[in-house]
């Protein structure tokens, strides 16, 4: 029962990973092949002539036992269980440690089942930064830097989303792109395992300020700074 | 009592003598070429995958950040190759009947894994963690080679340990500015060394001193 103590340990360290499911859990998941692959092709395939000459330089160098430990590292195939993964998902019924989700505006972005137009939490400078990076990662290849819709991969050929500027959903309330995120939305997929949830209502506080700004005249732009906006205007 | 050994065994003595020298010499350089040589250290060589992924074709050529698929490489030792629902996030649209994606699809469908082929791979008693070297403004493609040029992953460096140390002990000459991290076309500028020694103090890196502990990596 060794090997099946191992997994144990893995199965609870795993349900740490609190905020956010680590994207290897998801049901249909990559797997690496083997955490001694490499070992087993450089060692014993590839090693037979090299070792014989080897053996005279170091004798040690053709063991393995330390280089391949018997513990899992993440992906790494067992053929414990049928389906060939080490990483198990979650027993169903049975919550995590640090994912009981009980905070409904939070987790679901809605209030008494109704999205919601208010942040769980108060958004900052740097909330708003944070989702500007996090916005540019996941959301660009589709929605384009400006929200326009037209990112590299629309222009690939990928069935075009709506502009962020339309006015159904600059109208909508923040809680829709937070759910949009979270369950996916027509022929967009979820985003939800690999946006932990923060993140996901800071990337909505940003998808706000685009709209903002695309709507922007020159008088929203402090006096200090419209000279410097003018000037550059004609470049 | 007549001479058992002909006059000519001295000079095939000597001569045995000091080419056993070279010889073992010879063996040792070879032994020593071997483990420097991609037969061996797997550099360069390019593993067959199940699907043809390029990462030309995504990074260089769409744009996408490393993130999008290895997500967890902020802020974990592992960076996380991607579960088939990231691809299935395009390909569910996108060369929808390419035969290249059929693994893809396949795995999508019937809930089994994709089993990639792994390009780097330390043993498993060193310790390596992601989150630091990127936190601390070491590049991916510092140790990961041209990944935007890949149209099938290679891998760039032996990852011995001579190459870890030496880079712990002279980090100037390798850090770059944070934002320029999942950069692919980023190439060192010219005061590498004076901009480097900059960031060293910026982001507080430790000095060789105390990253060239044995335990750092042998834990
Ligand atoms: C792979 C391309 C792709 C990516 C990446 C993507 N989306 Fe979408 N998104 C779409 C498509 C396509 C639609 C239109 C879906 C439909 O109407 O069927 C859409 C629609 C939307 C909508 C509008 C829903 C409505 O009410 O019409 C929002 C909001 C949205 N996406 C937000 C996001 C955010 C936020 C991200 C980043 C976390 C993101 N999307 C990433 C393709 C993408
Ligand atoms: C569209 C998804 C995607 C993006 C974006 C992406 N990768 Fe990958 N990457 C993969 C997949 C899938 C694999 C596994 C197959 C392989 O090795 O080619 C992989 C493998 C790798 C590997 C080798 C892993 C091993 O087996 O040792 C490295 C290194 C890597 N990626 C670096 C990067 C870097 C650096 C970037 C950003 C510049 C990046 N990747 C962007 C999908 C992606
Ligand atoms: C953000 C969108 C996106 C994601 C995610 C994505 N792809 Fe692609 N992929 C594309 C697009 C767009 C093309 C077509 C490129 C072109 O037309 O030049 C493509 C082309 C391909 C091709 C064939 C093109 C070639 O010559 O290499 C393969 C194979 C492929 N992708 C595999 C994958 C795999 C495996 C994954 C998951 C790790 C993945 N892709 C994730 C957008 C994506
Ligand atoms: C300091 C050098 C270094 C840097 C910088 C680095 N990597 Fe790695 N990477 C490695 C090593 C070493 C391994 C092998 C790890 C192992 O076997 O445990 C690896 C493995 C990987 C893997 C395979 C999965 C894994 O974690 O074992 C991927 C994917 C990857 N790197 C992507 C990236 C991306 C993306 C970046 C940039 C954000 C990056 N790496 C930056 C050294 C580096
Ligand atoms: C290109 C430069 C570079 C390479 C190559 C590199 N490292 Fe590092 N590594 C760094 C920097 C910079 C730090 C940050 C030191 C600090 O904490 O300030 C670091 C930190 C670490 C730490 C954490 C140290 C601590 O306790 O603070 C570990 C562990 C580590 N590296 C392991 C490795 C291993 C193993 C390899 C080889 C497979 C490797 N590194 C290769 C630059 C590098
Ligand atoms: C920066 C990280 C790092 C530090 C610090 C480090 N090592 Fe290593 N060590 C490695 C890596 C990586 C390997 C594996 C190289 C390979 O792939 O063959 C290794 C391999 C070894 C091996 C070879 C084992 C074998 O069977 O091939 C020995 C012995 C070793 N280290 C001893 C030490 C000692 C002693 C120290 C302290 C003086 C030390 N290491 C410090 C990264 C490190």
């Amino acid at each position: 029962m060794e090997l099946g103590h191992l997994k144990l340990w893995k199965l609870i360290r795993n349900s740490h990973g609190a905020e956010f499911v680590p994207s290897c859990n998801h049901p249909t998941s990559a797997l690496l092949k083997g955490c001694g692959g490499l070992w087993r092709r450089r060692l014993i395939s590839k090693a037979g002539l090299p070792c014989t000459f080897l053996a005279v330089v170091a004798l040690s160098a053709c063991r393995n036992d330390m280089h391949v430990q018997p513990r899992y590292d993440p992906l790494a195939p067992t053929n414990f269980f049928a389906d060939g993964r080490s990483e198990r998902p979650a027993v169903p019924g049975t919550v995590a440690r640090g994912e009981l989700r009980t905070d409904e505006l939070l987790y679901t972005g809605k209030i008494n089942g109704q999205l919601a137009d208010v942040f769980p939490f108060p958004i900052t400078q740097k909330d708003l930064e944070r989702g500007r990076e996090r916005y540019n990662i996941y959301c660009t290849p589709c929605h384009d830097y400006t929200g326009s819709g037209r990112g590299t991969v629309v222009r690939r050929g990928f069935p075009p989303p709506p502009s962020f500027h339309v006015q159904r959903l600059v109208q909508a309330p923040v809680g829709h792109f937070f759910d949009v995120m979270t369950n996916g939305y027509g022929t967009m997929y979820s985003y939800a395992e690999r946006v932990p949830v923060k993140d996901r209502w800071r990337i909505a506080a940003y998808i706000r300020a685009l709209q903002l700004s695309q709507a922007s005249t020159i008088d929203n732009v402090p006096a200090t700074e419209r000279p410097q906006l003018l000037s550059e205007k004609g470049k | 009592m007549p001479q058992i050994f002909h006059r000519s065994s001295n000079t095939i003595a000597r001569v045995s003598i000091y080419g056993a020298a070279f010889i073992l010499a010879g063996l040792g350089y070879l032994g020593w070429r071997v483990n420097f040589s991609s037969y061996y250290t797997n550099v360069g060589v390019h593993d067959p995958q199940p699907v043809p992924f390029s990462h030309k074709h995504h990074v260089s050529g769409l744009g996408i950040d490393c993130r999008y698929c290895h997500v967890s490489v902020e802020n974990s030792s592992f960076a996380g190759i991607p579960p088939t629902h990231t691809c299935m996030s395009c390909h569910s649209k996108i060369w929808v009947n390419s035969p290249m994606l059929e693994p893809v699809r396949y795995s999508y469908f019937t809930n089994n894994s994709i089993e990639w082929t792994r390009v780097n791979a330390l043993p498993d008693f060193v310790y390596f963690n992601h989150g630091i070297h990127i936190h601390k403004g070491i590049g991916c493609t510092t140790c990961h080679g041209p990944v935007g040029d890949m149209p099938i992953t290679w891998k760039a460096n032996t990852l011995y340990m001579r190459w870890c140390i030496n880079c712990h002990k002279h980090p100037w000459r390798y850090v770059r500015p944070r934002q320029y991290v999942f950069s692919v076309t980023y190439k060192p500028p010219p005061n590498q060394d004076a901009l480097g020694r900059r960031l060293v103090k910026e982001y507080k890196i430790k000095d060789a001193t105390q990253v060239t502990d044995c335990y750092t990596c042998h834990r």
